[in-house]
């Protein structure tokens, strides 16, 4: 594969080196028109994660107000058609606009440092992609405003809620996620071709690092199934203004071919923000073991088949929408069949452990709460796959504490896992250690305290998206409205640790971290706005 | 001896800490069916072997994260593959989740068979409220949320079936295996009691079967599992059990009633009974969108009080209650309403809040324009 590289870049502007400020330089454009017209993969990397930031926090807001309502029973602070929307914005605004735009920004940032490529393969198209988002979610953030309010139909948006009877701003939802999925796909072609193309002479694909690895297959997924959600948003939308009946029984449709449809885009989905989680995971606990990562190709193997597994599983989600027995059985087992490349990961990680010689700096400490956190994520997980007994656990607050088990100690952890490992390399500098720990351990109580107890109020009968509960539920939603708060304020911290980290601290070298063997580490901290215009020297490790 | 006297207090420990987690209220309950006593063996088994697995893992890890710590001097030792190794981890949880499957694969199997049942009970949801019709029995009735608006928004103290109490529960017998035909009016809502372990979504458009047979007397409290709207939290479920005996003379009481109600259709109303009888329907039925005040909640719920065009326009009021309005939340009303109620909640929504139209509408009429 070495031999088919594309010639080498020739450098089109001047070379300014200094944590990406591109200042000096004549020609380029200054103050906002850099960032708006910016090609650069450091800082389209950087507006991503900016980006992402900003959204967690709206969406932590929202999910802060839906926590306020429900620390006790009763109706208290909002009324139960704007608790709706705030549940409907809190998961689109963070599974949209927070994890999937910071693991964009994480490749963008890593993924050509990584594989010693000068910047991503389709520079122009990435600064599209990325434009594309703000303007995505302040159209849907703006519905807040319009009459009849924000969506109110959850995430999910099932029809005929989301069709039939739902508030007029539903079109500028649909237009809003359309545009997002355009920003997906187009990110996810540019990752491939980047990868395929621009790795460093001598390095083969099983040579990349599993960052890479994982974003690759992450963007194969996203190529196969946002086109889905693409789909199922326009009949969505032919059905409210164009009177057709895609999903309104009345007209002949079918409500439940909405549930295959989403689901068929859903499941994998839910992996696309897993998986690149994985890829971070397996870079920094070899680093911080000081040992080589175990079992390297079937971490692979096991990733592409989670990947493929994603495709068949998605009924899972229906069990009690009415399948047929045969229907159950498949998705049951299929589901079911996740769990043993899912563990492979797990044991690896825990084997590349095993002997090494441990050291427990911030990114270290958030990737192996992912290992656990998420591994508890996965055992509830295994419990829903099992059908008759999901009967009970569907669509109450078991499933809420399951999926948030794998999303936020799982997906968000290792995003902040990678910022803290990265951070020397964009900013030249270590972030303030005892705020880092202070974040972590804080983040670690407060997101247990948040979703522990929603097991056990699942498991009693409290079914999820109500914004008032009968009286057996209340202390366990007592604890979780304070942990959510604990979580919640815990996160101001990750911001100081950031600004403070752009703003100065322990200098970083270029090998920030002791155990660090990627090719990220072989070029100056801070990173110049421009690597790797002569590919590096790449000599494999011996896999 | 010390380290028996730990070892002996952590399994107490260990215990005590199970009993109160596996404890009523924290748990999956037992439930008063066949089905849901195996589906919550069936849930303990999985947990279980998910903390047999969690324990041999979590203790791997931590025991490697304490015993090569670098702070301690641990030097890496550089291995990276073991192919048998990786196989066995791969084989073993293959086995583990066959061991699952089976006991779970014929649950399911006996979950699906709602063959032979003795009874047949036509589930419909409607936001927000459920509709009972026992089939072939000409009785159905409409069950709604129970508990007080000033117990929601905190004016009175909330009573121990807070949001689970209805007007008119589902009577149900025990011993007798009961069909339920699940379907909707309007969005997909789900029926739950966790305590039968029946969960199923109701349709718009398709009718879902399961089955129950329960083995206790007693009352059985669930809500609907499916957001369903505004009101999805509101929508409580409950279930009463009785023997037999008493079940049959229960549903004689409610044919007798139902039939004695269609009787009335004939007969000549006076304003005061319809509007009675209407204001009633009203908080039932129609108060959860256009409000107890008739102001409604635009732009979804139109207003009621003052509406001009609907006030001006007899036949339309008429005829938007009876048949709805077409890609708009507001259902028909021919099938959940006898003409007695709609003909009292047309003219109660006629004379109420400033409306003074001062039309009496008559069931009769009602009838007359159904029949149609």
């Amino acid at each position: 594969m070495a031999s088919h590289l594309p010639p080498k870049p020739t450098a089109q502007y001047e070379e300014t080196a200094g944590g990406g400020l591109a200042a000096g330089a004549p020609h380029a454009p200054r103050g906002m028109m850099r960032w708006l017209l910016t090609t650069n993969h450091k800082e389209i990397g950087t507006l991503y994660l900016i980006f992402s930031l900003t959204m967690f926090f709206i969406g932590g807001i929202f999910a802060m107000v839906i926590r306020a309502e429900l620390f006790q029973p009763g109706l208290q602070l909002v009324q139960p058609e704007f608790f709706n929307q705030m549940t409907t914005m809190h998961g689109l605004i963070m599974v949209f606009g927070a994890v999937m735009p910071a693991f964009v920004g994480l490749a963008n940032w890593m993924v050509p440092l990584q594989i010693g490529a000068p910047d991503m393969a389709l520079p122009r198209l990435n600064n599209f992609s990325f434009w594309l988002l703000p303007v995505a979610f302040l159209m849907l953030l703006s519905t807040l405003v319009m009459p009849g309010g924000a969506p109110d139909f959850g995430w999910t948006f099932y029809a005929p809620l989301s069709t039939t009877y739902a508030p007029p701003s539903t079109t500028f939802f649909i237009f809003s996620l359309h545009l997002a999925g355009i920003s997906s796909i187009l990110g996810a072609i540019n990752i491939i071709a980047t990868i395929l193309n621009l790795r460093a002479p001598g390095m083969r694909m099983m040579d990349m690092p599993l960052f890479v690895w994982t974003w690759l297959i992450t963007a194969f997924l996203l190529i196969a199934v946002m086109p889905v959600l693409a789909g199922v948003i326009t009949m969505m939308l032919l059905d409210i203004n164009f009177g057709t009946s895609f999903f309104n029984a009345a007209g002949g449709g079918d409500p439940v071919l909405f549930q295959h449809l989403f689901w068929f885009f859903g499941h994998p989905e839910v992996y696309i923000m897993i998986l690149p989680a994985f890829g971070i995971v397996s870079v920094i606990i070899p680093t911080f073991a000081r040992k080589r990562l175990f079992g390297y190709a079937s971490m692979v193997y096991a990733t592409a088949s989670i990947a493929i597994l994603s495709f068949l599983v998605w009924a899972h989600h229906m069990f009690v929408v009415g399948l047929p027995l045969v229907a159950e059985l498949f998705f049951m087992y299929s589901t079911m069949l996740i769990a043993v490349p899912t563990g492979v990961k797990v044991f690896n990680w825990i084997t590349t452990l095993f002997r090494g010689s441990i050291s427990f700096e911030p990114p270290m400490l958030f990737a192996l709460a992912f290992v656990v956190l998420f591994t508890i994520g996965g055992f509830s997980g295994l419990m829903l796959a099992i059908s008759p007994a999901d009967f009970q656990y569907h669509d109450t607050y078991f499933v809420v504490a399951h999926f948030h088990y794998v999303l936020v100690p799982g997906a968000v952890f290792a995003i902040m896992a990678g910022v803290y490992y990265w951070l020397p390399k964009w900013t030249g500098h270590y972030p303030h250690l005892r705020l880092s720990q202070w974040h972590f351990w804080l983040s670690v109580i407060g997101v247990n305290l948040t979703f522990f107890p929603m097991h056990f109020a699942g498991l009693a009968g409290m079914p999820r998206r109500i914004p008032d509960y009968a009286l057996q539920f209340a202390d366990f939603n007592m604890v979780t409205s304070l942990g959510a708060f604990l979580f919640g304020a815990s996160q101001l911290l990750f911001v100081a640790v950031v600004i403070l980290c752009i703003r100065g601290g322990e200098k970083a070298p270029a090998r920030a971290w002791e155990g660090g063997e990627d090719l990220e580490w072989s070029v100056p901290s801070p990173a110049p706005l421009h690597t790797f215009e002569t590919p590096p020297d790449f000599k494999p490790q011996q896999h | 001896m010390r380290k028996r006297l730990v070892s002996m207090a952590a399994g107490l420990a260990f215990t005590g800490l199970s009993q109160v987690v596996l404890a009523n209220g924290w748990n999956m309950p037992v439930g008063v069916t066949d089905v849901s006593r195996e589906i919550h063996s069936l849930h303990m088994i999985i947990f279980w072997i998910c903390v047999v697995i969690g324990v041999v893992v979590f203790g791997a890890m931590f025991y490697s994260l304490f015993r090569y710590r670098r702070s301690q001097g641990a030097k890496a030792t550089q291995f990276h593959e073991h192919t048998t190794v990786e196989i066995i981890w791969t084989i073993i949880p293959l086995l583990i989740l066959v061991g699952m499957a089976v006991p779970a694969t014929a649950t399911l199997k006996n979950m699906y068979d709602a063959s032979e049942a003795d009874l047949d009970v036509m589930v419909t949801g409607q936001q927000w409220r459920w509709r009972y019709e026992y089939m072939g029995e000409e009785v159905s009735f409409l069950s709604n949320l129970a508990t007080p608006r000033a117990q929601i928004d905190g004016s009175d103290a909330k009573d121990d079936t807070y949001l689970l109490e209805v007007d008119e529960p589902l009577v149900l017998p025990t011993g007798r295996k009961v069909r339920l035909l699940l379907t909707s009016d309007d969005v997909i809502h789900s029926w739950w009691v966790p305590d039968l372990a029946v969960k199923q979504d109701a349709v718009p458009g398709f009718v879902n079967e399961n089955w129950v047979r329960i083995n206790e007397p007693g009352i059985y409290r669930g809500q609907c599992a499916e957001l369903c709207g505004r009101n999805h939290g509101f929508m409580p479920v409950v279930v009463k059990a009785v023997e037999p005996e008493q079940f049959d003379t229960w549903l004689a009481q409610r044919k007798e009633a139902a039939a004695q109600e269609a009787m009335g259709v004939d007969r000549e109303w006076s304003r005061e009974e319809l509007m009675e009888r209407g204001e009633q329907v009203y908080g039932t039925i129609c108060a959860s969108c256009h409000q107890p005040d008739g102001s409604g909640n635009p732009p979804a719920f139109p207003a009621l009080a003052g509406n001009q065009t609907l006030m001006d326009d007899r036949e339309r009021h008429i005829d938007t209650v009876v048949n709805g309005v077409s890609g708009s939340a507001m259902p028909a009303f021919r099938s959940t309403l006898n003409p007695v109620e709609v003909a009292a909640v047309i003219t109660y929504e006629r004379n109420a809040w400033g409306n003074e139209t001062g039309d009496v509408i008559q069931p009769s009429a009602i009838a007359e324009q159904l029949s149609d």
